[in-house]
C-alpha cells in the first residue's frame, strides 16, 4: 500500500506513449486523481504528530553511496496539490481535444511526462530525487512550447527554458552543498529531507543556501523581477501547456517554499522575510497595472495570474498559520481559476485566430455559454466573495496584517486593479458592439460541461473551505511551530498566536 | 417558523441558479413566474419569520441562526450564519417587499427584450445578496454580500451590453464601489487583528471595552468603515457612479435606490453604531459629508434634463438626510427615512418608468409634457411619490422622516445650527426639483405622443407604492402631532435612542416643524412659480438649453467627474497606455550584451583548420611558458 | 646518453610538422605534417622510455602507431568525401563553419 504513491506517478507514465487515443491520458490523470483521492482519504484521519510524519512513505535506496535514495511521502500539503495537478491535468488534455492536431501521441506522453514530473516534485522527499523530478517536467514543457506552441515559440521556449534552467542550477548548487555540509558534520553524504532538516548551519551559510533556495523557487513561482518568463510563454504555450504551467507548475514554487526554504532556514527566513512580502505586494501591484494595459487576452490572464502568485509569496513569509493556510487555498483557487481562464482565452483563439482584444467585442451574443463562463471565472479572478480565490486572498490579508499593515494596505489596492482588469476584458470581449458579423460555434458540450464543474469546485471551495484547510492543517501547524522553535529556541510560542480560538455564538434560543 | 430564516435569502438564490443553468429552455411566462415567485416566497417567509420573531420579541431581541462553519481554522472562526434583530427585519422586510413589487413590475415592463431570463436571475441574485448582507451575522459574510450587491449593479446597470457607454457606466459603478469596499475590508483587517473575532456584535462589544472613545484606532476603523459605506451609497466623494448608473433599465433603477445597494451604506453605519459612537469625530465627519452631498444633489437634480437623473441625484440627497442623522446619532430617524424612502423612490422610479415605456424610451423631460391627461394612473401616482419626496406636511410619510430627521438635527448634542440650516434648504430644494419634474413632465403641452397606460402588472405595484407612500409615515408622528412612536419604540430594541439637548421644549419642536413645512411648501411654490406652463416666469423658461458654465457644471454634478478624469483617470491610462514590461527590459538587456559578445569572438570562428591549429600551438606554448615561470 | 639527440630530433621533427600543418593548405601534405609530429611524439616517448629503462614508453609508441593507423584511415575517408563535395583539396576552402 505504501507503494502506491509512486504507482501513481508511474501510472501516469505508463499511460500513453502506446495509445494515440486522445480518451487515454484524461483517463490516466483520472486514475491518478482517484488513487490521490484514495491515499488522502484513507489516512486524513490520521493526525501526524511530531516531525517527519507523514501519511504514506515508501522508502527505496538508489545510490547509497552518496546518499541518495528513492524517498517518497506525502502529507496534507502534498495531498492537496496532487489532487489539483490530477485535476488540472484532465481539464488540460481536455482542452487539447481540439487544439492539437499534429502529432497527437507525441503530445499527450509528454503532457503525462510533465504531469508525472509535478506529482514526483510534490511526493520527493529526498533532496536529490525532487531535483530530478524538478528537472523532468521542466523538459517536456519546453517541447510542448517549441513544437505546439504559436507564431513566437521559439523565442518564448528559449525565455522559458534559461529562466527555469538557472534557477535550477542555483537550487541544484544550494543541494548539493547541504549534502556535502552534512558529510562533513556526520560523515556520510545525504540527501534526505530529514537528515538536511537536522543539520546546524552557521548563520553565514544558512543566509547564503536559503537566498539559493529562495531564488530558485521564485523564479517558478514567479515573483518580480524573475517574472518576465512568464508571459511569454503563457501567451505563446498551446492552451493545454498554459493550463499545466499556470495551473500547476507555478505551484511547485510555492511548494518548494514551504516544503524547503521556509522549514529549513527559519532563522536566515526571518531578516529576508520582509523583503520577500515586499517582492511579493510589489508583484501583486505591478503585474495588476500591466494585465490592465494588455492587449492581448493571455498575456492578460498572464500578468492577472504573477498578481495573484503575490499573494502566495506574501502570506509564506507573513510567518503566521492563518496566513500559510490562505496561501495553501490561493494555490488551489488560482490553479483552478486561471486553468478556467486560459481555457476560454485558449477556446477564443481558436474561433477567432486571434489573441487582440481590440479585434473581439459583442461576443455574448455569439457565445453565450463562453461569454457566461469568462464572467464567471473573471469574478473568480477579481475576488469575488464566495469563490475559492476569495478565500486564499482574504486568509493571507487577515493572517499578514498583524505583521506588515502597510504591505497589506497597498496589497488591499490589487483588488480594485483586479475588478479593472477583469472587468476591461469582459468588456472588450464580450460586451459592447461586435467588429463584424463573423460566427463562431458556442462551447463544446464537454468544454461546457468541464467549466461548469470547475465553477462548482471554486464555488465548493468558496463556501466550504474546510475541505481544503483541515486537510493542510496539520502541515502548518507544524510549519509554523517549527519556525518559531528554532528561530527563538527559549521561546515557548504564545498561545495567541497558534490557537487562540473565539467561538461565535452558534443559534440562539429557539 | 423562525427557523425557516436561512430561506429568506436561498429562496432569490435558487431563482437565480434555476434561471442562469436553465432559462434559455423556459418559457417566458415561466421565467416571470420564477423570478417573481422566489422573491415573492422570500417576502412571504418573511412574514411568517416576523410573525415568529414578534411572537416573543421584547424578551428576545435577537435571532440567530448557523447553517455551517465557513472558514474554521488558525484561530478565525466564521460561520454562514444569520442573525435577525429589529433592524435586520426591517431592512429584510423592505427588501422583500418592496423588491417583489419591482419584481412584478419588470415581468411587464421588460416582457420585449431579449435576455429576459439573464435579467431576471441578476436581479434575483440582487435581491439575495443584498438579503445576505443585512441578514450577516459577521462582518465576513456581510461583506460577501456587500460585493455580491456590487457585482449585480454591474451587471444590471451594463444589461444592455451593446452600448459601449453603458458598459463604461457598469464599469465605473464597480470600479468606484470597489475602492469603498477596500477601504471596508482594510477595516475588518485591522478589527480580526485586534479582537480574533469578526462577529459583529462580539467586534462592537470588544472594541468598546477596548478602546477609549475618541482612540486613534476606533477612528481609523470608523473612518475605514465609512469610506466603505460612503461608495455603496454614493455619497461624497465617491458618489460620481450613481448618475451614470441610469445606464440600466428603469425596474433597476428602483432596485438599486430604493430596497438594495445604495442603502447598504447608511444599514451598515447603523449595524456599526457602537463602533461609530467611539469616534466622535468621524460621526461629525458623517454629519457634514451628509449635508454637503444632499446640497450637492439637490442643485445638480434642479438642472438636469434626463427624467432618471433627476432621481438619481434626489436619491444622492435623500441619502445624505440619512447620513445627516446617522451623523447626529439618530440612528431610529435614518432608518425612518429610509423605510419612506424606499417607498417613494420605487413608487418614483416605476412611474418614471411607466413614462418612459409609454413614450417610447424617451428621457429628456423637454421632449415630454402634458401626460396628465393620457397617464392618469401614472401621474397621480408619480404626483404622491414627489409629494411624499418633497415633504408635503401632514399626509405624506416624506414629511414626518424628514421632519424627524430635521427635529433631531435641531435638538441633537452632536450638532450645530448652520447644519439645520444647510438641511432645510434642501428641504426647499427637493421641493423644487421634485415639482419642477412633475410640471414638466405631467403639465402643459403634448411634446411626445404617449402609448396607451401600461397594463395591470405595472398599475399594480405603482398603486401599492403609492398607499405606502402616502402611509407608512403614520408608523412614527411626532409627538406634537398624534405622538405615535411604534417605530422608535421597535427599532430601541437594536438601536440607541437619540439623545437630546437639554431644554428642547415642545414649543421649539412647533416652531422647527413649521420652519420645516414652510421650506417644502416653498419649494413647490417657487417650482410652480417657475415651470408651471401659464405661470409666471413658467413661458419663458421652455428653453432650457442654455450653455452658461454655471449651469454646465451643476448639470454634471458639480464637476466631480471631470476633477477624477484629471486626477485619477487619465494619468492611469498614461501609466497603462505601455503595454511592455519594464523589468524585461533589462533582461532583454542581458540578452543583448551577451549577442554582442558572441559577435565579436565569433570573429576567431574562421573555419580553417591551419587557424584553429595555429591557436592551439600558440595557446599551448603559452601554458608552457607559464608553467615554466 | 643516446636521449638527448633523440630529444632534440624528436622536437625537430614536431616543429618541421607544425610548420608543415600550418604553412601547407593541400590537405593531404597537411596529414602528412599530422603524421610526422605523431611520430615526432612517439620518439619521444622512447627516447624516455630508454632513459629510465621502463617499457612504458615502447607501450606508448604502439599506441600512437595504432592511433595512427586509425586516424589516417578515417582521415582519408573524409579527405576523400571533401574532395568529391568540393571538388578540391584546399583546406581553406572547406570554411563552412565560418561564425
Amino acid at each position: 500500500m505504501l507503494k502506491k504513491s509512486s504507482s501513481g506517478v508511474l501510472a501516469s507514465l505508463r499511460g500513453s506513449p502506446y495509445r494515440s487515443v486522445r480518451l487515454a491520458p484524461s483517463l490516466a490523470a483520472a486514475i491518478d486523481f482517484m488513487l490521490a483521492l484514495l491515499l488522502g482519504g484513507q489516512h486524513s484521519a490520521v493526525q501526524p504528530s511530531g516531525q517527519g510524519a507523514w501519511l504514506v512513505e515508501s522508502h527505496t535506496s538508489w545510490i547509497p553511496r552518496w546518499g541518495i535514495s528513492l524517498h517518497l511521502g506525502l502529507d496534507g500539503l502534498s495531498v492537496v496539490l496532487i489532487l489539483l495537478t490530477a485535476f488540472v491535468g484532465i481539464v488540460a488534455t481536455i482542452a487539447s481535444w481540439t487544439d492539437i492536431q499534429s502529432r497527437v501521441g507525441l503530445f499527450h506522453s509528454q503532457v503525462l511526462l510533465a504531469l508525472g514530473g509535478v506529482i514526483g516534485v510534490f511526493l520527493a522527499i529526498d533532496l536529490f530525487l525532487f531535483f530530478f523530478f524538478w528537472e523532468l517536467m521542466l523538459i517536456p514543457m519546453y517541447l510542448l512550447i517549441v513544437i505546439w506552441g504559436h507564431a513566437q515559440r521559439r523565442h518564448a521556449s528559449f525565455k522559458f527554458f534559461l529562466f527555469t534552467q538557472a534557477g535550477s542550477l542555483v537550487l541544484l548548487v544550494a543541494i548539493v552543498a547541504l549534502a556535502l555540509l552534512h558529510q562533513q558534520t556526520t560523515g556520510r553524504p545525504s540527501f534526505d529531507y530529514a537528515d538536511l532538516m537536522g543539520l546546524t548551519l552557521t548563520s553565514e551559510i544558512a543566509r547564503w543556501l536559503m537566498l539559493a533556495f529562495l531564488i530558485g523557487f521564485l523564479v517558478k513561482l514567479p515573483a518580480p523581477p524573475f517574472h518576465t518568463w512568464l508571459p511569454d510563454t503563457y501567451a505563446e504555450a498551446p492552451t493545454g501547456a498554459t493550463i499545466i504551467l499556470a495551473g500547476i507548475l507555478a505551484k511547485t514554487g510555492a511548494y518548494g517554499l514551504l516544503r524547503f526554504t521556509l522549514p529549513m532556514f527559519p532563522e536566515a527566513l526571518s531578516e529576508v522575510a520582509p523583503i520577500a512580502m515586499g517582492l511579493g505586494v510589489a508583484g501583486i501591484l505591478y503585474a495588476a497595472v500591466l494585465a490592465c494595459a494588455q492587449t492581448d487576452i493571455k498575456r492578460l490572464v498572464a500578468y492577472s495570474s504573477i498578481s495573484h502568485m503575490g499573494f502566495i509569496l506574501l502570506g509564506a513569509f507573513a510567518g503566521t498559520e492563518l496566513a500559510l493556510q490562505g496561501v495553501m487555498m490561493q494555490m488551489v483557487a488560482h490553479g483552478l481559476s486561471t486553468g478556467g481562464l486560459f481555457l476560454l482565452a485558449g477556446a477564443l483563439e481558436e474561433r477567432y485566430q486571434t489573441r487582440d482584444m481590440g479585434q473581439m467585442g459583442g461576443l455574448w451574443s455569439v457565445t453565450p455559454r463562453l461569454a457566461t463562463m469568462a464572467l464567471f471565472f473573471a469574478c473568480a479572478s477579481l475576488g469575488l466573495p464566495g469563490l475559492a480565490n476569495f478565500i486564499g486572498e482574504f486568509l493571507v490579508l487577515f493572517g499578514s496584517y498583524a505583521t506588515q499593515p502597510v504591505m497589506i494596505i497597498l496589497a488591499s489596492l490589487g483588488m480594485v486593479m483586479a475588478a479593472i482588469y477583469s472587468l476591461g476584458m469582459m468588456q472588450r470581449t464580450f460586451f459592447g458592439r461586435q467588429q463584424d458579423s463573423r460566427t463562431a460555434p458556442d462551447l463544446s458540450n464537454v468544454a461546457f460541461g468541464t467549466l461548469l464543474f470547475i465553477a462548482g469546485l471554486q464555488i465548493w471551495l468558496g463556501l466550504y473551505p474546510k475541505a481544503v484547510l483541515t486537510t493542510t492543517k496539520p502541515v502548518m501547524e507544524q510549519l509554523i511551530q517549527h519556525a518559531v522553535v528554532s528561530a527563538n529556541p527559549t521561546h515557548v510560542p504564545s498561545e495567541s498566536l497558534l490557537s487562540s480560538h473565539i467561538v461565535t455564538s452558534q443559534g440562539g434560543p429557539p | 417558523m423562525i427557523s425557516l430564516l436561512w430561506l429568506i435569502p436561498a429562496l432569490p438564490l435558487a431563482g437565480f441558479l434555476l434561471l442562469a443553468l436553465c432559462g434559455g429552455r423556459l418559457s417566458r411566462h415561466h421565467i416571470a413566474w420564477v423570478g417573481c415567485g422566489s422573491v415573492g416566497t422570500a417576502a412571504v417567509t418573511t412574514a411568517l419569520v416576523a410573525a415568529d420573531f414578534f411572537r416573543g420579541f421584547p424578551t428576545r431581541e435577537s435571532y440567530q441562526q448557523t447553517l455551517w462553519n465557513w472558514i474554521d481554522t488558525s484561530g478565525m472562526t466564521v460561520g454562514i450564519s444569520w442573525n435577525l434583530d429589529a433592524l435586520s427585519l426591517l431592512m429584510v422586510t423592505v427588501i422583500t417587499g418592496i423588491g417583489f413589487l419591482i419584481h412584478l413590475y419588470s415581468a411587464e415592463y421588460m416582457a420585449h427584450d431579449d435576455d429576459y431570463a439573464r435579467f431576471f436571475a441578476y436581479m434575483n441574485l440582487f435581491v439575495a445578496a443584498m438579503l445576505t448582507l443585512v441578514l450577516a451575522d459577521n462582518l465576513l459574510l456581510l461583506y460577501l454580500g456587500w460585493e455580491g450587491v456590487g457585482l449585480c449593479s454591474y451587471l444590471l446597470i451594463g444589461f444592455w451590453y451593446r452600448e459601449p457607454e453603458y458598459g463604461t457606466a457598469a464599469q465605473k459603478a464597480f470600479i468606484v464601489t470597489r475602492i469603498g469596499d477596500t477601504a471596508l475590508a482594510i477595516g475588518l483587517f485591522i478589527l480580526f487583528t485586534q479582537f480574533k473575532t469578526l462577529s459583529i456584535q462580539q467586534v462592537q462589544s470588544l472594541a468598546t471595552e477596548a478602546w477609549p472613545v475618541g482612540s486613534n484606532l476606533a477612528m481609523i476603523v470608523a473612518v475605514l468603515f465609512l469610506i466603505g459605506a460612503v461608495g455603496k451609497s454614493a455619497q461624497l466623494p465617491l458618489q460620481v457612479w450613481l448618475p451614470d448608473a441610469m445606464a440600466g433599465p428603469t425596474p433597476v433603477s428602483a432596485l438599486i435606490h430604493a430596497a438594495t445597494m445604495v442603502t447598504a451604506g447608511v444599514y451598515l453605519i447603523a449595524r456599526m453604531h457602537h463602533l461609530f459612537e467611539l469616534a466622535p469625530m468621524v460621526q461629525e465627519g458623517i454629519a457634514v459629508l451628509g449635508l454637503v452631498t444632499l446640497l450637492l444633489a439637490a442643485t445638480s437634480a434642479l438642472v438636469q434634463q434626463d427624467i432618471k437623473r433627476v432621481l438619481a441625484y434626489s436619491t444622492m440627497s435623500q441619502i445624505g438626510y440619512m447620513f445627516l442623522a446617522l451623523g447626529v446619532g439618530a440612528w431610529s430617524a435614518a432608518l425612518f427615512h429610509f423605510l419612506t424612502h424606499s417607498c417613494f423612490k420605487a413608487l418614483l422610479f416605476l412611474a418614471a418608468g411607466s413614462v418612459i415605456h409609454s413614450l417610447h424610451h424617451e428621457q429628456n423631460i423637454f421632449k415630454m409634457g402634458g401626460l396628465r391627461r393620457h397617464l392618469p394612473w401614472t401621474f397621480w401616482t408619480f404626483l404622491i411619490g414627489a409629494a411624499a419626496m418633497s415633504g408635503v406636511p401632514l399626509i405624506t410619510s416624506g414629511f414626518y422622516s424628514k421632519d424627524w430627521i430635521l427635529w433631531s438635527v435641531w435638538s441633537s448634542p452632536l450638532s450645530h445650527r448652520w447644519i439645520w440650516f444647510g438641511a432645510l434648504l434642501g428641504a426647499m430644494l427637493t421641493g423644487l426639483y421634485s415639482f419642477r419634474l412633475i410640471f414638466r413632465v405631467f403639465f402643459g403641452e403634448v411634446r411626445t405622443q404617449p402609448t396607451s397606460e401600461s397594463g395591470l402588472a405595472m398599475r399594480l405595484p405603482l398603486l401599492v407604492l403609492a398607499f405606502l407612500a402616502l402611509t407608512v409615515g403614520f408608523l412614527e408622528m411626532p409627538h406634537t402631532l398624534g405622538n405615535i412612536t411604534l417605530f422608535s419604540h421597535y427599532l430601541s430594541h437594536a438601536l440607541p435612542t437619540t439623545a437630546l439637548l437639554p431644554g428642547m421644549e415642545e414649543s421649539s419642536e412647533v416652531r422647527e416643524q413649521l420652519a420645516v413645512t414652510v421650506a417644502a411648501l416653498l419649494g413647490i411654490g417657487l417650482a410652480a412659480l417657475l415651470f408651471l406652463p401659464g405661470s409666471l416666469f413658467g413661458a419663458r423658461r421652455t428653453d432650457q438649453s442654455t450653455t452658461h458654465p454655471s449651469m454646465t457644471l451643476l448639470q454634471g454634478g458639480w464637476g466631480f467627474d471631470r476633477l477624477y478624469d484629471r486626477l485619477f483617470v487619465r494619468p492611469w491610462f498614461a501609466i497603462t497606455r505601455n503595454s511592455s514590461d519594464m523589468v524585461d527590459r533589462g533582461y532583454e538587456w542581458l540578452a543583448v550584451c551577451a549577442e554582442s559578445c558572441h559577435g565579436w569572438l565569433s570573429h576567431t570562428q574562421t573555419g580553417q583548420v591551419r587557424w584553429y591549429a595555429a591557436s592551439i600551438a600558440v595557446g599551448t606554448l603559452m601554458l608552457l611558458g607559464l608553467f615554466a615561470m | 646518453m643516446l636521449s638527448t639527440p633523440a630529444l632534440v630530433l624528436a622536437i625537430i621533427l614536431f616543429g618541421l610538422g607544425l610548420i608543415g600543418l600550418l604553412s601547407r593548405r593541400n590537405i593531404l601534405y597537411m596529414l602528412l605534417s599530422l603524421e610526422i609530429m605523431l611520430n615526432a611524439a612517439a620518439l619521444a616517448f622512447i627516447a624516455g622510455g630508454a632513459r629510465w629503462g621502463q617499457v612504458d614508453g615502447e607501450i606508448m609508441f604502439l599506441f600512437i602507431l595504432t592511433l595512427a593507423a586509425a586516424e589516417v584511415s578515417v582521415a582519408l575517408g573524409i579527405v576523400l568525401q571533401l574532395s568529391y563535395r568540393f571538388r578540391t583539396l584546399d583546406a581553406d576552402a572547406f570554411c563552412e563553419m565560418r561564425g
